[in-house]
This record gives C-alpha cells, sequence and structure tokens, in this order.
C-alpha cells in the first residue's frame, strides 16, 4: 500500500493502523460499557452489570495497548528528531491525560473489588463508571487540545485534527485505517463476548431472569 | 609541564593547521548524518511499525492466554 511521504515520520505512519486504532476500540468499548451502567441503574438487572465491568475491562486493556505503542512510537519520532529531551515528553498533556483517564478506570476494578454486597457493588461501580466517562472526554480529547502538544491535534501544529476531522487524514490511509478501526474492535467486542459469556456462567446461580 | 610545552613547540605548526582541517571535517560529517546505524531507525523507521505491531500480538495473545486458562480452571471445578 502506498503511504504519503513524510519527514520525521517516514514509514511509521503505517502505525497509524495500529496505535490510532486501539485509542478507537477503547472509546467504543468504554462507550458500550458507559450504555449498559446506565441500563444496569434503569432496572438493576445484574446482567448489564457483568456486561459493563467486562466491556470497561477490554476497554482499559485497548488503553494500555494504546499506551505502550505509543511510547514506542514516540520514542523514535519525538525524543531525536525534533531534539526533544524526555523531560519535554514527561510534560506532554496527551500522554498525561490519557495516564489520568486509565488510572480512573483502574480505580474503577479497584472500587468494584472492594466490596462483599453484589447489589451495591454494582450500584456504586456502575455509577463511578459514568463518571469514568465523562472524565475521559475532558482528559483525553479537550484539555490535549487546548494546550501544546507534539501529538497530532493540538493548536498550531500542521496536522489539523487527524482524529475527528476525516478531511485531515490522507485519502490512501483512510482505505485502510477506517476498515483497520472495525477490524480491531470486533475483536475486541469478541473478546469482550468470551468473557461476558465466562462470567454469565459463573454467576448463573446469582442471576435470576 | 614545561616538558610537555617544550613537546608542543617542536610540532610543526602546518601539521597542526592540517589536524585542524582534519578534525572539522569530522565534525561536518557528523551535522550532515546524525542518524547512526540503528536498527531502528533504518529502512525508513520500519521496525517501529513492526515493533507496535508485535507489541498488540504479544499483548492481545498474552491476554487470551490468561482467559484461556481461566475457563480451564471453571471446567475443572464444574467436573
Amino acid at each position: 500500500m502506498e503511504i504519503p511521504r513524510l519527514f520525521i515520520l517516514n514509514e511509521t505512519i503505517r502505525n497509524l493502523y495500529f496505535h490510532v486504532c486501539m485509542w478507537f476500540g477503547m472509546m467504543i468499548l468504554f462507550g458500550t460499557s458507559f450504555v449498559y451502567s446506565i441500563k444496569y441503574l434503569r432496572g438493576f438487572s445484574l446482567r448489564n452489570d457483568i456486561f459493563a465491568h467486562q466491556f470497561a475491562a477490554v476497554g482499559s486493556f485497548f488503553g494500555i495497548l494504546g499506551y505502550a505503542t505509543g511510547t514506542i512510537w514516540a520514542n523514535y519520532t519525538w525524543v531525536t528528531d525534533q531534539s526533544q529531551s524526555l523531560g519535554s515528553i514527561l510534560k506532554e498533556p496527551k500522554l498525561i491525560g490519557a495516564a489520568i483517564a486509565l488510572l480512573i478506570y483502574g480505580a474503577y476494578f479497584v472500587l468494584r473489588g472492594s466490596f462483599t454486597d453484589i447489589d451495591k457493588k454494582a450500584r456504586v461501580s456502575a455509577v463511578y463508571n459514568i463518571f469514568a466517562f465523562a472524565m475521559l472526554f475532558p482528559s483525553i480529547w479537550i484539555i490535549p487540545r487546548l494546550v501544546g502538544s507534539l501529538h497530532p491535534g493540538a493548536p498550531g501544529s500542521e496536522s489539523g485534527n487527524p482524529a475527528l476531522n476525516f478531511k485531515d487524514i490522507d485519502s490512501r490511509l483512510r482505505m485502510v485505517f477506517y476498515p483497520a478501526v472495525i477490524g480491531w474492535t470486533l475483536l475486541g467486542v469478541w473478546i469482550t463476548t468470551l468473557k461476558i459469556r465466562l462470567q454469565l456462567f459463573q454467576d448463573k446461580s446469582l442471576i435470576n431472569e | 609541564m614545561n616538558k610537555i610545552n617544550n613537546y608542543l613547540y617542536t610540532v610543526p605548526k602546518w601539521l597542526l593547521f592540517f589536524f585542524g582541517v582534519i578534525f572539522t571535517n569530522v565534525l561536518f560529517a557528523q551535522d550532515a548524518k546524525p542518524e547512526m546505524a540503528d536498527l531502528m531507525r533504518s529502512n525508513g523507521k520500519i521496525y517501529v511499525v513492526v515493533a507496535v505491531c508485535l507489541t498488540i500480538l504479544i499483548g492481545l495473545f498474552v491476554y487470551v492466554f490468561l482467559l484461556d486458562r481461566k475457563i480451564s480452571r471453571m471446567e475443572k471445578e464444574n467436573n
């Protein structure tokens, strides 16, 4: 596949099909988890709580993979070529925001684990999950786009807003990128369904429907 | 100290000039080619893409493997 020829990035622009897709998949999985948390609070069915929990778990896993791949990518494009030191990378608002978002979801699992009463656990963690999803937007979408950042999408960069504005991404990349987003997300959903089926089987005695 | 200074005077001036020219060339050469023979930066940094792809694949395999172990344990408990 032909890709646009860019300075500094060179062939690493192909990471768009992996790194960016991880974050897109994470957003979709967290969004699904959010919907199931609301559904749980509407009817208090433990089935919806299991769905919300497993979608959040696989979403966090995708987020960790996105973070890991981002560190590799940044190491070879941000650190030396633009004479950036490690110090300026650590100040990167996108990285801090993403770390905060993942830690908020980490606290979701800590919260779940700290309850012994099943109904109370489901209810409190559903409310917390809605808060966590709301916090996702300022920390990974809004704040890095308000302040300067090396990451594409920041103000003043020539890259525009490739994640949200489809005109800012090259058509040759788009041809692979959008199917890749769908594919990675479906892979995540499939793993989630396996986990949900396992959990539903384990908690068969608890769910009376 | 005096001895070293004396040795320095014995070196012909044209030789010092010659060394100066050579070493500035080395410096310029470094400026023109700052990227070392690093595997990750060769062939248009394609190995960065390989590393990213492998990270995701290994991560997913480990995750699915742990899930598999969980299912096996549950099967054993039910039998």
